[in-house]
């Protein structure tokens, strides 16, 4: 750990930023909407579809794609790849919004949201509720998330005195930082168990938890590759392509586990057939699985890997078949019965992307503040 | 003294009502729930069910009723009684004054005889006269006797004296199954033998007689009539068959559990099949619910639970309730529909809810879509002119290896 992490620096207020804040204010709009006119008057969520785009993008797909922090951490601390140390603050900024905002956005969808506080009443616990792990597992990360975040910021205040102190206890928040994910990654995809027929049987099945977390894990590398990518050039930054080509060489392999088992449980059982029956699903089973496929052939070639292009698409392949395959399972495959349907609403889809866009400015906030971004060595001449 | 306080003045006792419920272990709440629904099954408003309560339970309201069987199966007074679930309805029986009936009275012959009689005497003009059971019109009526008279005989006697008639089940409403062809005695309901005979009240004025079809009648069609005349102290509404319309009012496939089905034309067509397993429509198989006016599906039938009705337990309705329907078509021949599209009150079988792609939700989502490709194919652009680049700095970096 003898990187070292320096503010980008640079203008803040770029036209781009004020393109976000611009987003983002609209999305104020709607969101001010829907506390004053209620849910109804800013989506289409329904009783047939109580769990729409909000549930789907910003909770469901917005925390895997922010499980890039897990995913170092656990590259870092658990198989001891001391190389990727420098990458692990800006993957950590991107968990912290993302899962910050996830929680943001559980207050505008659930209904009764000043009722929420009860899940964190132990006496009210249900301890068999999946819901209730995800709850409290999510929240708790979030915590754990910021703590594991605040070096940065600390180092920013030039608050040396806590920052000390501090070393002395993160050991603790990292472990629960890599426990905690694991936990509710999982249980994510545990939540369609209980909703039964109403998902398709090509994504319904009783290992949904183990596929969720598998993506997850190889979301949040693609993530951090494609980050770095995008931020390289935008931020006009060195590339990190060595790096990067050696996080994407983990990927494959998560995602051939990943199609094994999910193939495999599919054959084994018997809900293959599904694929033959009319209707969109066996097509969007196919783009997922063309989307992984891609990612795979792409990052298992060494020379193709290295090259920053097809990285940048393989990563974000990843990462949309990750997307797609939650957004089928729990949208788009998704089907409650007959008379029933969805599709977001325009304040529903302004809402979420408001809150990516107060993400993107978090990122370009604390990226050009804090030190989050390792300098680079001076390259060999 | 204090013995005399603890005891209830004698002239205070007597066969209350509440004691009846003690006795048969009916709670007071139980009862209340039993008037509620006997209003609501009388079609009168929810607040009625005091006016309605208050007359159960005056013990001196009871009114006087004759009951005579003619030619029947005494099924309706069975089902009326129905000795293996005995409950309120039974109360009901304590709360008329059964003077005169010969499946229920402890006496026999003459003395049943004699009983008669004097109940005759003594509330002339007040009683109802209940009939079950069909007049045999061929032959005098020889084919039923009671105490050697015909049931032409019987009504001559009592009937002008009677304030109102209730002809309860098939039978008695327009002939029942004796009436089906060849009919050998030409047997006719009570409201037709009255006319042919000639009955009329004892003050010149036509006895009205209130029909009860069905087969056996429901008994709480018979017990809201009766509340009805005690609370009201008038008879119901009555259609133009004479049915109270409270009961009688709608089609039994208007109300019907299964209409859903029908109007989406998903048919049973044989019994057991997977139509029929499934619950759906028994028109294919012959129910003459599209045909028969009566409140079967609202209140069901035999009081043994939970969608226990014929069409409830999938059988088609016979239509026992109709006149020339039940025992006079066929039970499986298919019955004409009355009204073939649904009220507009119905709920469909999949109701549709909004929340469908709309132009400005696809338009945003077109927006986002392509707003991110734009950002993807910029970000792959400038990747590749540094591709390029680093391609050309490694190649001249060898270059100059090579050159050194």
């Amino acid at each position: 750990m003898t990187e070292v992490y320096r503010p980008v620096g640079g203008r803040l207020l770029t036209r781009q930023f004020y393109f976000m804040g611009f987003l983002a204010l609209i999305a104020g709009y709607f969101i001010i909407r829907r506390f004053i006119f209620g849910i109804g008057d800013v989506s289409h969520l329904s009783d047939g579809y109580p769990w729409g785009m909000w549930i789907t993008y910003d909770v469901v797909t917005g925390t895997a794609i922010a499980c890039g922090g897990y995913a170092m951490a656990l590259l870092v601390y658990v198989f001891n790849r001391g190389q990727f140390h420098p990458i692990i603050r800006v993957a950590l900024l991107t968990s912290v919004f993302g899962y910050t905002l996830a929680g943001i956005s559980i207050v505008i969808d659930v209904g009764r949201y000043w009722q929420l506080y009860n899940v964190f009443l132990p006496q009210y616990a249900n301890l068999n509720s999946v819901m209730l792990e995800v709850a409290l597992c999510v929240t708790l990360y979030t915590l754990v998330l910021w703590i594991e975040f605040s070096p940065a910021i600390l180092e920013a205040m030039k608050a040396n005195r806590l920052l000390r102190q501090l070393r002395h206890v993160l050991f603790f928040f990292i472990g629960l930082g890599i426990l905690l994910p694991t936990m509710h990654q999982s249980s994510l995809g545990s939540l369609l168990i209980i909703a039964g027929y109403k998902v398709h049987p090509l994504w319904l099945t009783n290992i949904i938890p183990l596929l969720f977390l598998i993506t997850a894990i190889a979301m949040g590398y693609g993530m951090v590759v494609f980050e770095s990518l995008y931020a390289s050039v935008n931020l006009k930054r060195e590339l990190e392509t060595d790096m990067l080509s050696r996080i994407g060489a983990v990927i494959p392999w998560l995602l051939i586990l990943y199609l094994v088992l999910r193939i495999g449980d599919l054959a084994m059982t018997g809900n293959l057939v599904a694929l033959t029956r009319p209707g969109p699903e066996p097509f969007l089973f196919a783009a997922e699985m063309a989307l992984f496929l891609f990612a795979i052939v792409t990052l298992l070639n060494r020379k193709l890997r290295e090259r920053p292009t097809v990285l940048f698409w393989s990563a974000l392949a990843v990462v949309l078949a990750g997307a797609l395959y939650r957004f089928d399972a729990f949208m788009i495959a998704y089907n409650p019965g007959a008379g029933w349907h969805y599709f977001p609403g325009v304040g529903e889809m302004l809402i979420t992307l408001g809150i990516v866009a107060i993400e993107v400015m978090a990122y370009l906030f604390f990226v050009k503040k804090t030190p989050i971004l390792a300098m680079h060595r001076p390259h060999p001449a | 003294m204090k013995d005399v306080d603890t005891f209830p003045n004698e002239t205070a006792m007597g066969p209350y009502l509440a004691d009846q419920l003690d006795i048969r272990g009916i709670s007071r709440r139980g009862f209340l729930k039993f008037t509620l629904g006997i209003t609501a099954a009388m079609g009168l408003p929810f607040g009625m069910s005091g006016q309605v309560l208050a007359a159960l339970e005056q013990s001196q309201a009871r009114p006087t009723v004759i009951w005579l069987h003619f030619q029947e199966c005494t099924g309706c007074t069975e089902s009326l009684l129905r000795a293996t679930h005995p409950a309120v309805e039974t109360l009901i029986l304590d709360l008329i004054s059964l003077d005169y009936s010969e499946t229920l009275m402890a006496a026999a012959g003459h003395q049943a005889e004699q009983a008669l009689h004097e109940s005759l005497e003594k509330n002339k003009g007040q009683f109802i006269l209940v009939v079950e059971g069909s007049v045999p019109m061929r032959d005098g009526g020889i084919y039923c006797k009671i105490g050697r008279k015909t049931p032409q005989q019987l009504l001559h006697e009592i009937a002008p004296h009677a304030a109102a008639a209730v002809a309860i089940g098939s039978c008695a409403s327009w002939g029942g199954v004796q009436s089906a062809a060849p009919n050998p005695t030409e047997a006719v309901g009570l409201q037709e033998a009255l006319t042919r005979e000639g009955i009329v009240k004892a003050d010149g004025t036509a006895l009205p007689v209130i029909n009860l079809p069905g087969c056996p009648a429901s008994p709480y069609n018979l017990l809201s009539t009766v509340l009805y005349y005690l609370t009201l102290k008038k008879l119901p509404e009555v259609d133009a068959k004479g049915r109270p319309t409270f009961a009688y009012g709608r089609l039994i496939h208007d109300n019907c559990e299964r209409r859903p089905h029908f109007d989406a034309a998903r048919f049973a067509e044989q019994f057991g099949d997977e139509g029929h397993r499934q619950g759906w429509c028994l028109y294919k198989l012959g129910c003459k619910g599209p045909e028969t006016y009566a409140n079967c599906p609202a209140i069901e039938f035999g009081d043994v639970g939970a969608n226990t009705w014929p069409v409830g337990i999938g059988h088609p309705c016979f239509g026992c309730a109709e006149q020339g329907v039940g025992f006079h078509k066929a039970l499986h021949e298919q019955s004409d529909v009355e009204s073939v599209t649904p009220s507009s009150l119905f709920p469909e079988i999949f109701t549709e809810h909004a929340g469908g792609v709309t132009v400005g939700a696809a338009a945003v989502a077109g927006a986002i879509g392509g707003g991110a490709v734009v950002y993807a194919v910029g970000a792959h652009k400038q990747l590749k002119q540094l591709e390029a680049e680093t391609a050309t700095s490694a190649a001249s970096k060898t270059e100059e290896e090579v050159n050194q």
